[in-house]
């Protein structure tokens, strides 16, 4: 047995109880294609594919949340962009020392490599700057495709299912990969959510109150480059940072709290995700640009509910301050209470 | 005597670049107390809190907090801090309670809050008067309530310093008044409180003791001395003038 045939078997074999849990999806799915009659659901790429979408869904705006009131919606497509080069690396050492490892893989080494030096970049400079965001975007970009044009001769693959993103060819390696990737996200912000919330929406005082804010700013950009690689497959590289963005700034217009504008975004972004499959399967378009259009037609839905909400809640306001000022509790007498009506 | 210090700066330097932004700062800051740190713009004053709260380290001197050197202090509970958000446009949805909830995280770290912790954050906002407020949106409140949700957090945390970095900026000036009352019975409570103003009359009004910064210290006293020097007209060269005008 060859050296990358075996390093190939190995991350099977670490794989094989999520390749069984694809097989119970796909069993799944395929009991409910027949018994609804959805043409779709007859296929087994397009199982993985839906799986690999509904996952999507979930820790794209669960990340893309934490990013986006931290006013770091670009970083996740500078971090694609960078994603992209991880890939091109991995076609470039199978091709040249036939390394049979997946492009996903190199593609989620290169762009944990890539959030880190953004961070550091930013640590140094005290600021995100979107300067130094445009500057690793194009330097992985450009290494992306000058990594692949040298190498053309030795591609099997077209590079159009990373750029653009592509769900009949999500394999069962990847899509496995995938649930990993889930799972490691899902994980780390179920730990840490407290701590994450505390840093985006108040970086001073989370410090005061002995939060290490670099690390947490760190943790942050190393999920969002998981998150970014995860989204890829179906996404592609050019629109995967949309799902962090879109469906989280649609949620921030109807929601009131943290926690509900989480949870309405991760309902946002499986809308968008299961609707752009099902009709770009229809339509025979490219998933990735359906998906997107999607959210973005529900985004544009949000911001008319929101003015709506916004104007029923503007009537509702001076009741609210009224009962502030005749139930004013505090300890310290009333006129505290009774102060400042909006 | 050292020891019971909440603040104890002893010929504090500290400059971002080779300019030193403050130097031969010493001052004592004891429990329980009200102290209000005035100084023109640029004159230092945040950098001094941040030397203060261990969030930079002093070039030369010795910066000690709860008698502990200032940066390996790790009790943030024990800390709260209000920064200018109601000039901050956030458009980040979160309710009052959800703020007002951070301040029990340094006590659950990566668990959940107890119920005991809930209480505490519904007392923190009843002390406040925001209860009715609880659920609204921060962004929808005006300046004045938003920064009492910020208080709120500092008490639901428990901390006996409560560092104020010109929270009254933005505020209209009626809620400044009953934003200042509420600092004066936080105080009365045994909370020890640094304020960083820029309106004096704000400061004259309310604090017990006043520090007057430019670079240096020029004052630092009772309320009364204080009005009654010259430091502030050295302090503040020709822009004393805006003794009184506040925000």
């Amino acid at each position: 047995m060859t050296a990358p045939a075996l390093q190939a078997s190995a991350l099977d074999a670490l794989l094989s109880p999520l390749y069984w849990f694809l097989e119970l999806w796909s069993a799944l799915l395929s009991w409910v294609g027949e018994a609804t009659g959805l043409g779709l659901l007859q296929y087994g790429f397009m199982h993985r594919a839906i799986l690999v979408g509904l996952c999507v869904g979930i820790i794209a705006p669960l990340i893309g949340t934490f990013l986006v009131h931290r006013q770091l919606a670009l970083i996740g497509d500078a971090l694609a962009h960078t994603a992209f080069a991880g890939v091109a690396v991995g076609l470039f050492l199978n091709a040249v020392v036939d390394l049979g490892v997946s492009p996903y893989l190199t593609a989620v080494v290169v762009a944990m490599i890539a959030a880190l030096l953004i961070e550091l970049i930013s640590e140094t400079t005290d600021a995100y700057n979107d300067v130094s965001m445009a500057i690793v975007l194009s330097t992985g970009f450009a290494l992306g495709t000058t990594l692949i044009s040298i190498n053309a001769g030795g591609l099997t693959v077209s590079v159009d299912q990373y750029l653009f993103g592509n769900l009949s060819t999500v394999t069962t390696q990847s899509a496995a990969i995938l649930l990993v990737l889930f799972a490691v996200v899902v994980g780390v912000v179920a730990v840490t959510r407290n701590q994450l919330l505390y840093v985006t929406f108040d970086e001073t005082a989370a410090e005061v109150s002995g939060l290490s804010v670099s690390w947490y700013n760190r943790i942050m950009v190393m999920l969002t480059a998981l998150v970014v690689v995860g989204a890829m497959q179906i996404m592609g590289v050019i629109l995967v940072a949309a799902m962090l963005v879109v469906p989280v700034a649609g949620a921030a217009q109807v929601s009131r709290s943290f926690t509900e504008s989480l949870l309405v975004s991760v309902v946002l972004a499986e809308l968008a995700v299961l609707l752009g499959i099902a009709i770009s399967y229809y339509a025979g378009a490219t998933a990735g640009g359906v998906v997107v259009l999607v959210a973005v037609g529900i985004y544009a839905l949000a911001v008319v509910a929101g003015k709506i909400q916004t104007a029923v809640g503007e009537e509702a306001t001076p009741e609210m301050g009224s009962i502030d000022a005749g139930e004013g509790r505090s300890p310290s007498g009333g006129q505290i209470a009774s102060d400042d009506a909006d | 005597m050292t020891d019971d210090a909440v603040v104890d700066l002893a010929d504090v330097a500290f400059g971002y670049t080779a300019t030193p932004v403050v130097e031969e700062i010493s001052l004592r800051v004891e429990s329980g107390e009200y102290v209000a740190i005035v100084g023109p713009n640029g004159s230092g004053k945040s950098t001094l809190m941040k030397l203060m709260l261990g969030l930079l380290r002093p070039d030369s001197g010795t910066a000690r907090l709860f008698a502990e050197p200032a940066h390996e202090f790790d009790e943030g509970s024990r800390l709260g801090y209000v920064a200018q958000h109601a000039s901050a446009s956030k458009e980040m949805p979160i309710t009052v309670r959800e703020v007002v909830k951070m301040g029990r995280f340094p006590h659950v770290g990566f668990g959940r809050l107890s119920e005991s912790d809930w209480e505490r954050v519904d007392e923190a906002l009843d002390t406040v008067g925001m209860t009715a407020f609880a659920n609204r949106r921060v962004t929808q409140l005006s300046g004045g309530q938003r920064q009492r949700a910020f208080i709120a957090r500092a008490l639901a945390s428990e901390a006996d310093l409560l560092v104020l970095d010109e929270p009254t900026v933005g505020v209209d000036a009626e809620s400044v008044d009953a934003f200042y009352e509420l600092l004066n019975s936080l105080n009365e409570q045994g909370i020890t409180v640094l304020l960083i103003e820029h309106d004096l009359s704000a400061v004259t009004n309310h604090a017990e003791r006043v520090i007057c910064l430019n670079k240096q210290i020029y004052f630092d006293g009772p309320t009364d001395e204080f009005v009654d020097s010259d430091a502030l007209a050295r302090a503040f060269g020709t822009a004393a003038g805006i003794v009184g005008g506040g925000r």
